[in-house]
């Protein structure tokens, strides 16, 4: 074995194989971080007591090989695919029988795949390799382009070989979409133990039966009077091979149906060999590099990886098919080189090196979306004739080499339209080789020492760094979770429209809202967010994996017995620990121990027992590193990486600042002695006057203020914020606004009690914030106010909130009950509901609730009321609360101590180039003098160019370069271009001739670092998740909190262990489905109720706290013409919200029928609903009207819910002005007046429960 | 959840009731009533007794007045003491409310400094804390602050606002994210039973091996008379602000939230009460 390639951040680690036993060398596996604090277990590396001195021909010579050379598939952490294979059985329709198996002779196979060309019999269809298992057996898919066939609901099958479905209303993707040759991902989840995570993946496979109408079966035309007929999940056509329908009609003569086996990738954690390309009757030809890359290649179908390797021949191969879904690829195909290759290396974009043995490099041209392999190569020269390129390695946009004199060097001048680059610069010092890792950061091994260096100063503004830096081992693990910006996450929605973004129609350029940012459509969000989202905190937390990681090095470091070796070791890597746990006590250390350190802890702490392969004091020799797995953002170099080696790390410190200080002894004895002194102190004696009498406290500053007449401008303003005492020793603070008009000075004042919310409103050049009371929020018309700085504006917006706080006696943490509701820019607001709040009578109106902000940036938050807070990112990472309060701007006594963590997140700016033909020159960027601009926001009314568009705000920095995005609606062509009659319409993918204008659509993406009581909760990403409301008074008995959530690829997943002292929970649990959700909710009497991409809705049977994945899901119709995208179920009801902003209730729910009959239509003009616990009705509608503006995304509230009239009689206007998101699942609090009365229908809402559970 | 922030809280606005009775030999017009007073732990006497200062001067003659002291049992009170150490060292074990006798005459110039204006106790007060951030961070943090963050922490103490002042002291407790603590904690301990008024030395929170100090570790070092041997019988209480820390308590933790607004930690040792 010579080379581990770089890890990629995919999760598959790849290693080039052919071992020798007399060269022993060690493999410390990577472990990825998704967030930018890499680990040193995350760099892979190779270390090796007897190398090489020798040029690296000689190297080559040295190795010889016992068996055939092959190449395993590392441990990835995508442990589980899962696959699922279906076979439709054709049957031909005859006048004698019916249909029956027997067909005409010139018929198709009676099983076959979709194509009806190849026989597939049920029994010979076998798993591709060793590493596959079925999952299930046999079954036939039910559904017909999204429709269930012939039949009623949740009716079985009951043909052959398909017994105990598990999945029988499981929802199918049209044929045609998934051809049988590629394999598509339809799910990730993790195993019920917490294990691994496994996804789906399916080739369909089709075989038909053909049949004749028998004259004595008369077939309704109208697909929805078939209620006689049983489903067997047969479709018909007239003749193969034609289009199927799910009616039997007068004309059919053959029928199919479509049979599907679930299958799995198993071989996690583990080696798996790749069967060898060799031709047995060839002399073998083992592989002596291997690359992986290709992951960021722009818009190709995410998960996609290239895996690239060089045989001893000096041959290039390709390895085919490989992505997420199948680790292993298909088969190798070569490629054809003008050279003997000795080296290769891939980007993770288009970038293709390799060298040849002569000294010179060879660039692959033309690697792309649809050409992953390339073109042609190019040649490039080495620095000097004499000195030839031993070793080069390529990032996304840099090339980095080593000549035979062991020289460093940097190729200027790469980029994606020229790979070549133009010229080489010498970099200092003197290495045996270099890997780009993510980020285009550099490692490298040192030519004297060997020692593991690491470039430090790489940026994107200067990719040649500054200096190389040793790197020391793991003194502590920075808990910063800045993310990768390798992942390719883009924007989050808006309004949580990703079934639009993926879906087949084209919304108007007028759909649209102003900004150029744009919901990213689910379709292209890249599977690694799956795997890499692993985070810091697992290897935190498992403290054992530490351990065992190098326990695996060490074993590997004695000489192996080849592949089986290296594929039984690292398979007792622990990758299990996806769980939010306790750190233990053991801190993690590098297994890349360095003198310096190791005497301190590394080497020390190892579990005793293992056999050290170096002493204490011995220094490893590296020969190999790749940070391929190991993101490192430029600005956010880990501490550990510069650590001193005089300063000790600290066991202590590390437990400490994990360990919350709250559950110390030490502190709860502090907080309750201080308790009993102020009772002995203060008890008797609250009649003595005090000493000091409160004064008032003035602040004042120069603000802008965003005037009250017309026309609107920023006027400087006086701001003076009183705060004074009551005599109850309560705080009130009147904020005044002193201005001038005409000459005149003139002031407004707000009293801080009045106000409702202050909201940040950062933009490219204000640091504003806007200001709330009820009668402000009814005009739709905040006081808007502008500091000159984000300092001064956090301070401003710090003081005001906590003065508001104070006033309300609002603080600490949210209580359990609290609703949470995010702005369109992510901002976290929380208020306390007030018991009237939800009073049959006279409720609260809505826009008296006092909102206060929490530190971080989420897309989504979901709670119940036993303080389980989940939230989603913008790039769909999920969080959760861990019970602080502050962050973000909030520092100081608006922050809580502890549980305030780094956050960060990733989200797409779009702008759109357009383009009008003329006959002269075709397609220009010239336009007619009355278009739009050329470079515009999706409007068109805005210009937008690549160099002015800015990131949303100062807090947000660009983490890529802008490239095309081909997953807009209504399709691209191959460069990415919409076409349309004119500006503005609707665009489609292809040209015709009518079309003169079209336009693409560029995305960049741009991060944001906060802070906040939140902690990821990886590695899954997430699109929607709900967690199942406590009506008042359940007792759960200790049970488990149900939480569901439907996965960034449309996975349905189950949470297990969630709870109020583990909110996090265990482990994942999958729940199989035929298609990919959207959105999920879980109702208080477990009811599940879920959304699917196709827009129709399905209801999960049998949920309960001892079967918490319910048994299987009953599909929903979806109302009339319209396409759901979103429901929430409280106590009892059910609401749905579809793609036009209809917000639908469903009815007819009773205790013995869960799914309920039809869906009522209750208002449109929604973009987001929430359904509590007391089945309380809270959307995001998408305009309101004030007296003063219109507000889009406000809060409202549903009046007149009742338990007879369950859709209620109209809305309540809350506060609005660019909110996305709300739940209030957690309230389940009503005045104690009215609840007496709630008491009835929550009678017969107890019955419900056995019907569902 | 409780939170630290609760901690600071508590701390500041934890309250003495005090009974202050004018001295017998004092001369008078007519009888003084006592006055009763919810007096601020972290406060110094003269800065909030002027309403006693006023009740007791109605009744007496003006040629009689000279400056204002105070003492308990027999003890003069060191009025740049805080409030809270002097009950804690002197009358934390008798019961409340706690008497204060008021003097006017018989300045005991040994025992006490001088304390003519509320300037003198602002001064006190900024140069405790300016020792104090020297100790923490080398005075850096202090001597970046302007002039009016300087008066808005005395203003704040003055007039009993939390958040004004800690909106600016929060800055002094805040430590370089790669150190685990400040250089050195502010501390000082007091014994009744010595007559070193109190002991103050330079010590480290983190020890060199990483591991945080705890309260035990200070005093093992400083005062180990203060703590019973293992086996022994507890002689001693540690005291601050009135309870009694376990003596595994990080004593970075303590700095940053039991120190009083001067930023130093004041530690009371008192005998262990008998009953």
């Amino acid at each position: 074995m010579r080379s581990p390639s770089p890890a990629c951040p995919l999760g598959a680690l790849w290693l080039a194989g052919g071992s020798s036993a007399r060269w022993s060398c060690a493999v410390v596996l990577a472990m990825m971080k998704k967030h930018g604090v890499p680990d040193p277990r995350a760099l892979g590396a190779l270390c090796s007591p007897p190398i090489l001195e020798t040029s690296k021909r000689d190297l080559l010579g040295r190795v010889c090989w016992p068996r055939r050379g092959s190449a395993c598939l590392g441990p990835s952490r995508k442990a589980w695919v899962q696959g699922r294979l279906c076979v439709p059985g054709p049957q031909r329709w005859n006048p004698m029988g019916g249909f029956c198996e027997k067909l005409l002779l010139s018929d198709r196979w009676s099983w076959s795949d979709v194509s009806g060309l190849q026989h597939r019999p049920l029994d010979g269809v076998a798993l591709p390799s060793p590493h596959w298992e079925w999952e299930s057996d046999w079954y036939v898919d039910e559904n017909f382009g999204g429709e269930p066939t012939e039949k009623g609901v949740g009716e079985l099958s009951t043909h052959r070989g398909c017994p105990g479905l598990g999945v029988p209303w499981a929802h199918l993707a049209p044929c045609a979409a998934v051809p049988n040759t590629s394999w598509c991902l339809t799910s990730a989840c993790c195993d019920g133990m917490g294990i691994g995570i496994f996804r789906l993946a399916h080739s369909l496979l089709f075989s038909f039966l053909p049949t004749f109408p028998s004259s004595s079966n008369s077939f309704p035309l109208e697909p929805h009077r078939a209620p006689t007929l049983v489903f067997q999940g047969w479709t018909y056509a007239i003749d193969f091979p034609a289009t199927y329908t799910r009616d039997k009609k007068w004309n059919s003569c053959v029928r199919r149906r479509k049979w599907i086996r679930y299958r799995r990738y198993k071989s996690r954690d583990t080696w798996a060999k790749i069967p060898s390309k060799d031709d047995p009757k060839q002399l073998p030809d083992p592989f002596n590099d291997l690359s992986v890359g290709g992951w960021e290649i722009t818009e190709e179908p995410s998960g996609r990886l290239s895996v690239w390797a060089v045989s001893v021949q000096g041959r290039v191969w390709y390895r085919e098919d490989v992505s997420h879904s199948n680790p292993e690829g298909s088969s190798w195909s070569l490629v054809d080189t003008p050279g003997e290759v000795v080296q290769i290396s891939c980007g993770p974009h288009d970038l293709l090196w390799a060298t040849l043995w002569e000294g010179q490099a060879l660039v692959r041209e033309g690697i792309g979306r649809n050409s992953p392999t390339g073109s042609c190569w190019s040649i490039v020269e080495p620095p000097g004739p004499e000195n030839g390129i031993m070793h080069v390695s390529v990032g996304v946009g840099v090339v980095w080499a080593v000549t035979k004199d062991r020289k460093v060097w940097f190729r200027r001048g790469v980029n994606s339209h020229n790979p070549c680059g133009t010229s080489w610069i010498e970099m200092v010092g003197e290495m045996t080789m270099v890997n780009v890792g993510l980020n285009d950061q550099v490692w490298g091994i040192g030519c004297e020492d060997r020692a593991v260096y690491f470039r430090q100063g790489v940026t994107p503004s200067e990719l040649s760094g500054k200096t190389w830096k040793a790197i020391m081992a793991a003194r502590e693990c920075d808990r910063s979770h800045s993310g990768s910006s390798s992942s390719l996450l883009s924007a989050g929605c808006f309004f949580g429209d990703e079934v639009k973004g993926s879906g087949e129609s084209a919304p108007s350029d007028t759909d649209a809202t102003s900004e150029v940012e744009r919901p990213g459509p689910g379709q292209h969000l890249p599977v690694e967010s799956l795997d890499n989202s692993r985070n810091l905190k697992e290897s935190l937390a498992s403290g054992p994996v530490a351990s065992r990681t190098a326990e695996g090095v060490i074993e590997n470091a004695c000489p192996t017995e080849g592949g089986p070796g290296l594929a039984s070791t690292p398979a007792v890597l622990p990758w299990t620990n996806i769980d939010l746990k306790e750190p233990k006590k053991v801190p993690s250390h590098s297994a890349a121990g360095f003198p310096e350190t190791t005497g301190l802890s590394s080497m020390g702490l190892l579990p005793l027992g293992l056999e050290e392969p170096y002493g204490a004091e011995d220094h490893p020799l590296w020969a190999w590193v790749s940070g391929g797995g190991c993101a490192v953002e430029a600005c956010y170099v880990p501490k550990w990486f510069a650590a001193q080696s005089g300063l000790s790390p600290s066991v202590q410190t590390l437990s400490l600042s994990i360990m919350p200080a709250q559950t110390a002894a030490w502190r709860k004895q502090i907080l309750q002695q201080l308790t009993e002194r102020t009772k002995r102190e203060l008890e008797n004696f609250r009649h003595y006057e005090q000493a000091v009498e409160q004064s008032v406290w003035v602040k004042t500053g120069t603000l802008q203020w965003w005037c009250d007449w017309k026309p609107h401008k920023w006027v400087d303003v006086r701001v003076a914020l009183e705060q004074f005492t009551g005599h109850d020793g309560a705080r009130d603070s009147i904020l005044f606004i002193y201005y001038v008009v005409h000459g005149e000075k003139k002031y407004i004042h707000v009293f801080l009690n009045d106000v409702t919310v202050l909201v940040p409103l950062l933009s490219e050049g204000k640091h504003s914030f806007a200001l709330y009371t009820p009668e402000r929020t009814r005009q739709r018309w905040p006081v808007r106010l502008a500091a000159a700085t984000e300092q001064d504006m956090n301070d401003w917006l710090a003081l005001l909130s906590l003065s508001c706080c104070e006033s309300r006696k609002v603080h600490g943490r949210p209580s359990p009950q609290a609703i949470w509701s995010v702005t369109c820019k992510g901002d976290i607001f929380v208020s306390e509901p007030s018991p009237d709040l939800e009073a049959q009578e006279h409720p609260l109106p809505c826009d008296q609730m006092f909102w206060r902000q929490m530190g971080g940036h989420l897309r989504v938050v979901e709670a119940n009321s036993q303080g389980v807070v989940w939230g989603l990112g913008y790039d769909h990472t999920a969080w959760v609360y861990t019970g602080g309060y502050g962050g973000g701007c909030f520092q100081g006594l608006a922050s809580s101590t502890s549980n305030i963590y780094t956050q960060s997140d990733v989200k797409s700016v779009y702008i759109y180039e357009n383009q009008r033909w003329n006959p002269v020159t075709g397609y220009t960027s010239r336009g007619l003098p009355t278009d739009r601009y050329m470079w515009s926001d999706a409007t068109g009314l805005q210009e937008c160019t690549k160099a002015s568009t800015k990131p949303p705000s100062l807090q947000w920095t660009w983490v890529s370069d802008w490239s095309v995005d081909f997953s807009v609606p209504g399709g691209t062509d191959q460069e990415g271009w919409q076409y349309a009659s004119d500006f503005p319409a609707s665009y489609h993918g292809y040209k015709t001739m009518k079309d003169f204008v079209r336009r693409r659509c560029w995305a960049r993406k741009c991060k944001l670092v906060t802070s906040g009581p939140w902690l990821e909760v990886a590695p899954i990403a997430l699109r929607d998740v709900s967690i199942i409301p406590e009506s008042p008074g359940t007792d759960r008995n200790g049970s488990s909190i149900a939480l569901w959530a439907v996965s960034d690829k449309g996975d349905v997943l189950c949470r297990l262990g969630v709870s109020a002292l583990n909110p996090a929970g265990s482990s994942w649990l999958h729940v199989g489905t035929d298609q990919p959700f959207t959105s999920v909710s879980i109702g208080a009497c477990y009811q599940v109720w879920a959304v699917a991409r196709d827009g129709s809705a399905f209801y999960r049977g049998s949920v309960s706290p001892s079967r918490p994945a319910g048994d299987c899901w009953y599909h929903i119709p979806s109302p009339p013409k319209q396409r759901l995208k979103q429901v929430s179920v409280g106590q009892t009801s059910v609401y749905a919200l579809d793609e036009n902003g209809n917000l639908w209730c469903r009815q007819g729910i009773t205790p013995s029928y869960p799914q309920g009959s039809s869906w009522e239509h209750v208002s449109n003009n929604v973009c987001s609903v929430s359904v509590g616990p007391l089945d309380q009705v809270w959307v995001i509608a998408d305009k309101v009207q004030g007296s003063r503006s219109l507000s889009r995304g406000t809060v409202c509230h549903r009046t007149g819910v009742q338990p007879h009239e369950p859709s209620g009689q109209g809305w309540d206007y809350g506060i609005g002005g660019g909110w996305d998101h709300i739940s209030v699942r957690a309230n389940a609090t009503r005045a104690p007046r009215s609840s007496s009365r709630e008491q009835e229908p929550s009678a017969p809402k107890e019955a419900l429960g056995p019907a569902c559970c | 959840m409780t939170d630290d922030k609760d901690v600071l809280r508590d701390v500041w606005f934890g309250r003495i009731p005090t009974c202050f009775t004018l001295y017998q030999d004092e001369i008078t017009e007519r009888e003084a009533e006592p006055y009763y007073l919810l007096l601020p732990r972290v406060s110094y006497l003269t800065l909030v007794t002027d309403k006693v200062k006023k009740h007791f001067q109605k009744v007496m003659r003006q040629e009689d007045i000279s400056e204002i002291w105070f003492e308990y049992e027999g003890t003069p009170l060191k009025w740049h003491y805080p409030i809270g150490l002097l009950f804690d060292l002197l009358a934390s074990s008798s019961a409340l409310p706690w008497n204060i006798t008021v003097h006017f005459k018989s300045f005991p110039e040994k025992d006490l400094l001088h304390c003519p204006s509320k300037d003198v106790i602002e001064a006190h007060f900024m140069s405790c804390m300016k020792e104090a951030d020297a100790l923490k961070h080398k005075s850096q943090v202090i001597n970046e602050m302007q002039k009016k963050d300087h008066k808005q922490l005395w203003m704040g103490l003055q007039n009993d606002r939390f958040d004004q002042f800690w909106a600016i002291n929060r800055k002094l407790m805040e430590y370089p994210a790669e150190e685990n603590g400040f250089r050195y904690i502010p501390f000082r301990i007091y014994q009744t039973t010595t007559e070193r008024p109190f002991i103050q030395k330079l010590f480290r929170p983190v020890a060199a091996d990483g591991q945080l100090h705890t309260l035990g570790d200070l005093l093992k070092e400083v005062c180990p008379s203060a703590i019973a041997p293992e086996d022994g019988e507890k002689k001693n209480q540690v005291m601050i602000h009135g309870i009694e820390p376990m003596l595994e308590t990080p004593l970075q933790w303590l700095s940053e939230h039991l120190s009083y607004p001067d930023n130093f930690l004041h530690i009371s040792i008192i005998p262990q009460p008998t009953d």
